[in-house]
């Protein structure tokens, strides 16, 4: 069977400027990412600020072109941004943001928004999209009579709805998610990711969550990857990457976390400085950083390697140090 | 022991409009205080408008002092002197916190100069320091820098510095950590800890993440449309929370450990200001709801356990449960007293 | 820096000639010098002979590259009415222009902001909305409109200063007034704008919860960070310290480079509108390059940012 996605050895470089009169120096956002994603499958990417995770999510729908590598979709190559054939494939492939407000034309009822891509893709007759947006807005939650409504007459919990009943309109078989529930309350947030918790069960789409929330990641996701500096550090099935990650950024990731009932002390709190994606250090990107760190991390990258089945973590100690648990 | 800071009936309006309907809040000396709430529920508001920091728009009244010191209606020179000397603020969003015009050397010397009187080459000293003390490396060659060569969590640090200036007896954390990344929130939340320990410090925790709420604090103090809901110490109120709101967040919450699943969500909204429910505010999102909480807004009582809550139904004791189909408490009639 | 500098200098550059281009193909397109200046009842062959001797006979871009070629030597060419070279008889008007438009903008400056920076402290008060009214109404009467209003009242009607003409200080007052109100309509209402996006901005917040008195948050918070976008339209009122008295030089007969714009071009002066026309645009480049030079020191986000 071929993957839904497939990214091969994917390499994204931004000529990066420090500031107004600095010479240009060159930033690998993405650093040679490989990934899968099967039909029916969540996929969850995590890491912080500067790991070329957002990067990596609109390289992965085409919107970035991919410098090196290649994403497939389908088995097929992407074709180049802006193509007529690359906007045939909107239709298949869609992505959910972090602010929904952004998102949304302010000065649009959220039915036309919702059928806006059933225009775009000339899907069906007339009475076919209308019918189609109000199945959508039920599937989300939203209530009919909230059809005429403007996007700053709904919470952002409600705006976050309709920008996924919009993605969702033209049956898509892949959906990206940046961030979607990142500014959603608490109570909210709940909400939202039992929507696309069960959005994904009944429509059997595959997905991409990007996300720096460990702890929603781990809810919605069957795989996850952990990025550090455009590289992906470790990969896994959620439940056994949060129950025995190997990979020590992973570990202090999950470490980091704040949960109730569990002490600051017992925590491993990583020192140092978010990683700066223009200045990128030799060897391990994450050896500055590392209390394992050795020469061979100061000099070799490592590769991602096996360590569990289905798992695989790029450290080189990782194999000798199978059992150092942090919580 | 004496409170350092009362607050009682505390009400704020912005352009008519009640955001704050009555708190009372006490802060002893040295304890670690929690505000936890959603978006809009007033945490922020309540120290910012103790503070006197609230825009022209919104009318504040009630009683703030601060020891023998009436802060509220205090005259402008006087809460300048408490502001940033007994009680001092960091927010949320630490890039955009400091000024991004003047050197963060020179921030933290404006704040040297107000409240100690240092100038020149002591307050240079001194505030070397204390980027020392947050753990700024290099604090010499980066105090002429300026806030946006630094990172968020770097900003934090020295809008804790600068918080520090006037060794406050009370610190105001306003979701210190929201806005940066798991690691860097968890360095952050280590500095404010070993601080408040090392300086005996006060601090009022404000945030919607229960965890790092859990992690800092001593007690905390649950807030939904402008009341504090449920108050007690962490370990009361974190291990059996009584208030179906107190415990809906946490349903709501996914974990780290355990089973993954289906989460519980509140159902609904937080409802509209301008438009309140009659009786309690949660009454519409609340599964233990009764007609009396459409009607009646439950008052904030003290129980036995010494937690303080204000529900009519509050979730049972673990010992308790007979009672709980009965109103057991006093409330009020219809509608709010604004 | 130097980078910064010498590819603004070039941008610079490139306006110049643009602007210099544009008039001169406008200027042939719209007339011919030698019947305006001849007059109608000319025989052709005086025509054609006052041709030859400027050089109008030539193809356009002979025309057009001697025309860049003498103006690269220095040689801006001679008026056709009395063969004064033109960079004189432009440069002999640049004072009384000055002693309009200096004045006016020491007006704008000193009403405009002040004004927009009291509006924005005391928002959605009666004073706040008398500035915003008055701002608007500054910017949106016509000069000339004003300019004659101004006269009725104060030479017609109340006979205290003079209605048009250079001699005393009080010539200047009128003109130069009706040349600034536009002006500190224009800063009141950006200065108050500027303003109160600054005062909404946490770091405001962040000096006033540590102490700072208000009038310090006003002065060494607030008015740094507003300055940037006011030093945008202040650039762009000292490029037009030259261009900006035109119609008000008319209404007034001052002698200045306005109403020399005006007669030569209605006479097809050549020589003398392309001169003026490239004082305008050089001063309205090289402000433009003082404001970017005065933005890196403003704010520091603009600077070269040191390796750290």
């Amino acid at each position: 069977m071929t993957a839904l996605l497939e990214a091969r050895d994917l390499v994204r470089v931004y000529q990066g400027r420090k500031g107004l009169f600095g010479a240009a120096a060159p930033v690998r956002a993405v650093d040679g990412i490989s990934l899968t994603v099967n039909a029916g499958e969540t996929l969850g990417i995590v890491g912080e600020s500067g790991s070329g995770k957002s990067t990596l999510g609109r390289m992965l729908l085409g919107v970035d072109p991919a410098q090196g590598g290649q994403v497939l979709f389908k088995g097929q190559p992407m074709p180049a941004a802006a193509t007529p054939e690359w906007r045939a494939l909107r239709a298949d492939m869609q992505m959910v943001y972090q602010d929904p407000l952004a998102a949304l034309d302010r000065r649009l009822t959220i039915a036309a928004q919702i059928r806006e891509p059933l225009e775009i893709h000339r899907t069906g007759t007339a009475a076919d999209r209308t019918a189609r947006v109000a199945q959508l807005m039920e599937s989300v939650g939203l209530r009919a009579d909230q059809a005429d409504r403007y996007p700053h007459e709904l919470s952002g919990g409600q705006r976050q709805r309709v920008v996924i009943a919009r993605a969702l309109a033209t049956s898509p078989d892949l959906l990206v998610c940046d961030e979607p529930v990142s500014a959603l309350d608490v109570s909210i947030q709940a909400q939202v990711v039992n929507l696309l918790r069960d959005l994904q069960a009944r429509e059997g789409l595959g997905m991409v969550f990007i996300s720096h929330d460990l702890k929603v990641v781990r809810n919605l996701c069957d795989r996850v990857a952990v990025m550090y500096l455009g590289r992906i550090v470790e990969e896994g099935p959620s439940e056994r990457l949060f129950a025995d990650p190997q990979h020590p950024y992973t570990r202090a990731l999950i470490s980091s976390v704040p949960e109730p009932g569990r002490a600051l002390d017992s925590r491993v709190i990583l020192q140092g400085e978010p990683p700066n994606p223009a200045r990128r250090p030799r060897g391990c990107a994450f050896h500055p950083r590392c209390s394992l760190a050795t020469d061979v991390c100061r000099d070799q990258v490592p590769q991602l390697a096996r360590v569990a089945p289905g798992q695989t973590a790029a450290c080189h100690h990782c194999p000798v140090t199978p059992d150092v648990r942090a919580a | 022991m004496t409170n350092l800071v009362e607050i009682r009936d505390l009400r704020v309006a912005f352009d008519g409009v009640p955001v704050l309907h009555g708190i009372d809040l006490d802060v002893a000396r040295g304890e670690a205080l929690g505000l936890v709430g959603e978006s809009g529920c007033g945490k922020s508001v309540t120290w910012l408008a103790a503070l006197g920091l609230l825009p022209g728009k919104a009318s504040v009244s009630g009683r703030v002092t601060l020891e023998q010191t009436d802060l509220s209606g205090a005259p402008r020179d006087r809460l300048e002197r408490v502001r940033g000397g007994r009680i001092a603020m960091i927010f949320q969003d630490p890039s955009s916190a400091l000024n991004p015009v003047l050197k963060v050397g020179r921030q933290l010397v404006e704040a040297l100069r107000l409240h100690r009187g240092l100038t020149g080459a002591a307050a240079k000293a001194e505030a070397l320091r204390l980027m020392d003390l947050v753990g700024i490396p290099d604090a010499r060659g980066r105090f002429t820098l300026y806030p946006h060569e630094f990172s968020g969590g770097q900003c934090q640090r020295i809008m804790i510095a600068m918080a520090l200036a006037g060794e406050p007896d009370l610190l105001i954390a306003d979701e210190p950590t929201t806005a940066l990344d798991a690691t860097i929130q968890a360095q952050i939340l280590d500095l404010l800890a070993r601080l408040r320990r090392e300086m005996n410090m006060a601090m009022v925790f404000i945030s919607h993440d229960l965890g790092a709420v859990a992690q800092v604090c001593e007690r905390v103090c649950v807030m939904y449309a402008g009341r504090i809901v449920e108050e007690g110490t962490v370990s009361t109120l974190f291990d059996r929370p009584r208030h179906p709101y107190t415990r809906g967040l946490f349903d709501a919450l996914p974990r780290l450990h355990g089973p993954r699943g289906a989460l519980t969500p509140i159902p609904g909204t937080v409802p509209d200001p301008r438009n309140l429910p009659a009786g309690c505010a949660f009454a519409p999102r609340c599964n233990r709801a009764q007609g009396f909480c459409q009607r009646n807004r439950p008052d904030l009582l003290r129980q036995r356990d010494g937690r303080a809550l204000a529900c009519a139904y509050p979730l049972p004791e673990d010992d308790a449960a007979p009672d709980a189909t009965a109103p057991r408490m006093t409330a009020h009639q219809e509608g709010c007293p604004t | 820096m130097i980078r910064f500098v010498s590819i603004r200098l070039l941008r610079a550059l490139i306006t110049v000639l643009a602007v210099m281009t544009f008039a001169f193909v406008v200027l042939r397109m719209s007339g011919d010098p030698a019947e305006v200046l001849l007059g109608p009842d000319v025989p052709q062959s005086v025509i054609d002979a006052f041709r030859a001797e400027w050089g109008l006979d030539a193809p356009l871009w002979q025309q057009y590259l001697s025309y860049l070629g003498a103006i690269f030597t220095g040689d801006f060419g001679v008026s056709m009415r009395d063969r004064s070279p033109a960079l004189e008889l432009v440069l002999e008007r640049v004072p009384a222009t000055l002693m309009l438009t200096i004045p006016a903008l020491l007006l704008k400056l000193g009403i405009g902001i002040p004004a927009g920076v009291y509006a924005a402290l005391h928002r959605d008060s009666a004073v706040d909305r008398g500035v915003i009214l008055l701002a608007i109404l500054g910017f949106t009467i016509p000069s000339f409109v004003l300019g004659l209003v101004l006269v009725l009242i104060f030479a017609v009607t109340l006979g205290v200063l003079p209605s048009g003409g250079m001699g005393t200080w009080q010539h200047a007052i009128l003109p130069a007034i009706t040349i600034s109100i536009g002006g500190i309509g224009i800063l009141a209402r950006f200065s108050r704008s500027a303003m109160i996006e600054v005062l909404g901005q946490p770091y405001i917040r962040t000096a006033s919860a540590k102490g700072v008195s208000w009038r310090d948050v006003v002065r060494g918070h607030a008015l740094p960070n507003a300055a940037v976008p006011i030093v945008t339209i202040v650039g762009f009122m000292v490029g037009s310290l030259i261009a900006g008295a035109v119609v008000v030089e008319t209404i007034f007969s001052w002698p200045g480079i306005g109403r020399l714009l005006i007669v030569s071009v209605s006479n097809r002066d050549l020589a003398v509108v392309q001169c003026i026309l490239l004082l305008i645009a050089a001063v309205m480049v090289v402000s433009n390059l003082i404001v970017d030079l005065l933005y890196g020191w403003l704010d520091p986000r603009l600077r070269a940012q040191p390796a750290h």
